[in-house]
């Protein structure tokens, strides 16, 4: 499970009822200077309505990077929703391939080179920001990188960081975990009405004690 | 826990722990006999198992580098992971999905029903059906197969109602939740089946019959079962007159030991099995041990296999309850009026998001594949599992460029198909579309084999030792107190899910080597 850090206002407690009327200060975090620590920042508001909401702490997240800079966590994010288009997905779950391609990118000198490398060819592809493009130019240009290795370095991290998280699950409907539940025998293991059931010698009755 | 000096030579040291050698340890443990059991892997128990695929991936799969070589399309989307196999007490029955099917007569002689079929090394089992019935009776009752021993099929899920619907419509007529070693009611201390849908990651309701929670703690109430979890064998040793004596093992600090053995039964699946035999090779046997006939890591099956999903306008939720609990059985008979030798079993199966983005088709990407994904919870699918062609040069070799952690060459998996096993594949795929589409299916999608999950005959049985490893109890031809345990005996592949046939010889192989050793000729 996935889950990225976001980043909010932390309030001091304070009454409402102050008698001097005077506001009291909010103790934030000096979340500009933080995020200038590391190489690069994305940043996004889950849309209204998302299911994901519930999941998260706030509607907006912030992603910081190590290695990559803004626009090449951009220019990642981007490229994995031309590799794997979802338009129930919102940013923050593509923000999740860019956070593991950096963490691989900040791990090893060659993967970051071939991550800057990679974009870079993304971006003359395009003929300018790949990250701005549109989505027919994006996909011209990752057709056209098909095949070496730095497609298959991030279509293959796709299928963990897209797949394998909690705001992924909740969107395609997957939920996870089952046996704390006490599994599916009681919560709709055969509830399938739209076709005729299957006779009791093909499929037998639950044995429920 | 029984404990065996490493220098006590008396007992039958056993080199594995799954539904070849955990059954073999307790049934010869309940004859009286001293056990010691190497696993390489660590011990989980159902509170340890993790409701999680890639989680659960890491804790159980063999993941011990591995190599592959061959026109399979496995070598080039997974080259490093062969097989989809345990490394864990209890092998890989604690991830197997529980299908318990007999072979069907003519399996037994594949070689004289399906004739001379060029570029296969068929050949008849030295054991038929009738020889093997009492020993599949056994195995059935022991493992809690329903739908025998008067234990009621298990209740189908919607996945299975997706199956049945289809399958009826289009006039299959043996349909029904399958022969399954899952609980369907409480029985031999185990509960019933609470369909988590989580098979594939280790039962967390012991449901689902594994070594690991029934035959092994039974061998050991008797007193005489040693098992060594994190025992990772390296060599077996022979004597000077060609008798296995001892197996060197790394334990869990990594430092090496030795464990004399009266008897040795190696059961480390398919892969490991031969790999050992050949790591073991001497200046008696240099082209490894037991291993006169050349046929070690040869003949390697992993039965023809690929999956259909399909998906529906109305969900289906297939993850929902047990992973495999339905079939079709129409086209495992033997009919070449379709255009190849021997026949295929069609199972339910489902995979959980993440493992459908993984295997659904490697490699792919773009806005036909996301549409899939899309669409989790109204897709339906099936696992297409059937005989493929033992080869010759589907093998099991080492190789030297690669090396484990211990500085032995790792084995490398070669495979080709047979273009009877791709007729097969192309026949069951469209069928499996058939059933789909009769059940109102908008779309559907041919996945290709896995990794193998099946993995088989690399160390064949057979009557003659000119082109086998061992005899018809598993006892190899050139080294009097060395058997092989596990699937590797397997000298066709026959349709069906193999455990039930594994353990069913390890039955039998065990009455044979207890009377053995009771006669002195072991």
């Amino acid at each position: 499970m996935r889950v990225i850090p976001i980043r909010g206002a932390t309030t001091v407690a304070a009454s409402c009822d102050e008698p001097s009327g005077e506001v009291p200060k909010l103790d934030l975090p000096l979340v500009r200077r933080d995020f200038l620590k590391g190489s690069g920042v994305l940043m996004g508001t889950l849309a209204l309505g998302s299911p994901l909401l519930a999941l998260a702490p706030s509607r907006a997240w912030a992603l910081e990077l190590k290695t990559l800079t803004t626009a090449e966590g951009e220019a990642v994010l981007k490229m994995g929703r031309t590799l794997f288009p979802h338009k129930r997905l919102p940013d923050a779950v593509y923000a999740l391939l860019a956070k593991d391609m950096d963490a691989a990118a900040s791990g090893d000198a060659k993967t970051a080179q071939m991550l800057r490398d990679g974009v870079a060819a993304l971006d003359k592809a395009v003929g300018g920001s790949f990250a701005r493009a549109s989505d027919a130019r994006r996909l011209a240009a990752v057709k056209a990188i098909e095949g070496g290795p730095f497609f298959a370095a991030v279509r293959g991290k796709c299928i963990t960081s897209l797949y394998d998280n909690d705001m992924a699950y909740k969107v395609f409907g997957y939920p996870g975990s089952a046996w704390e539940k006490g599994g599916y025998i009681t919560r709709g293991f055969q509830d399938l009405k739209w076709l005729p059931e299957p006779d009791a010698e093909a499929s037998p009755k639950p044995y429920l004690g | 826990m029984a404990r065996i000096e490493f220098n006590d030579g008396s007992a039958v040291v056993i080199i594995g722990s799954g539904a070849g050698g955990g059954t073999l340890a307790n049934e010869l443990c309940q004859k009286g006999v001293k056990v010691v059991v190497l696993e390489a892997g660590a011990m989980q128990s159902s509170a340890s198992f993790i409701n999680d695929e890639w989680k659960s991936f890491s804790q159980l799969a063999w993941l011990d580098p591995r190599t592959t070589s061959g026109s399979w399309r496995v070598a080039k989307d997974f080259s490093g992971l062969p097989a989809w196999i345990c490394k864990t007490v209890g092998g890989s029955t604690t991830h197997w999905a529980g299908a318990s099917l007999r072979f069907q007569a003519h399996e037994f002689k594949a070689r004289t029903t399906y004739g001379d079929i060029a570029g296969t090394s068929l050949m008849d089992w030295p054991v038929t059906l009738q020889d093997m019935e009492p020993w599949y009776g056994k195995a059935e009752d022991k493992m809690g197969v329903t739908r025998t021993n008067g234990i009621p099929g298990l209740p189908g899920n919607n996945n299975f109602k997706v199956m049945h619907a289809g399958a009826k419509r289009l006039g299959y007529k043996e349909v029904h939740t399958g022969r399954m070693a899952i609980n369907s009611q409480p029985r031999d201390g185990r509960g019933r089946c609470m369909q988590l849908g989580f098979c594939f990651q280790g039962c967390k309701s012991g449901a689902k019959w594994s070594t690991l929670y029934t035959e092994l703690p039974k061998a050991e109430a008797t007193g005489n079962l040693d098992l060594r979890p994190e025992s990772q064998v390296v060599r077996v040793e022979h004597d000077d007159a060609g008798k296995a004596s001892a197996v060197v093992y790394r334990d869990k600090t990594g430092a090496e030991q030795r464990q004399r053995a009266r008897v040795v039964c190696v059961a480390g699946n398919s892969i490991e099995t031969p790999r050992l035999l050949l790591l073991s090779a001497s200046s008696k046997f240099p082209d490894g041990l037991a291993n006169s006939s050349g046929q070690v890591g040869r003949n390697y099956m992993r039965h023809m296999t690929g999956s259909v999903y399909a998906a529906f306008k109305q969900p289906v939720h297939m993850y929902r309850g047990t992973t495999m609990a339905g079939i079709i059985q129409d086209e495992a008979r033997h009919d070449t009026k379709r255009g190849f030798a021997g026949g295929y079993e069609m199972e339910t199966l489902s995979l959980g998001l993440p493992f459908m983005a993984a295997f659904l088709n490697p490699g792919d990407w773009g806005g036909e594949f996301a549409w899939w994904m899309d669409h989790y919870t109204n897709l339906a699918g099936m696992w297409l599992v059937g005989e493929d062609m033992p080869r010759p040069g589907n093998r099991i070799t080492l190789n030297k460029d690669v090396k484990d952690k211990y500085g032995n060459p790792v084995p490398n998996v070669h495979f080709d198909d047979h273009e009877n096993d791709v007729a097969m594949r192309n026949h069951a795929f469209a069928q499996g579309e058939k059933v789909y589409k009769a059940a109102g299916a908008i779309k559907t999608f041919r996945t290709p084999p896995y990794p193998s999950t099946h993995n088989l005959g690399s160390c064949r049985m057979g009557a003659s030792a000119k082109d086998s490893v061992c005899n018809a109890f598993g006892q190899t031809h050139d080294v009097s107190n060395l058997f092989i345990s596990d699937g590797s005996q397997f000298t066709t592949g026959g349709a069906e899910n193999p455990t039930l046939t594994i353990v069913a010889l390890a039955i039998r192989q065990a009455d044979h080597i207890a009377a053995r050793m009771g006669r002195r000729e072991l």
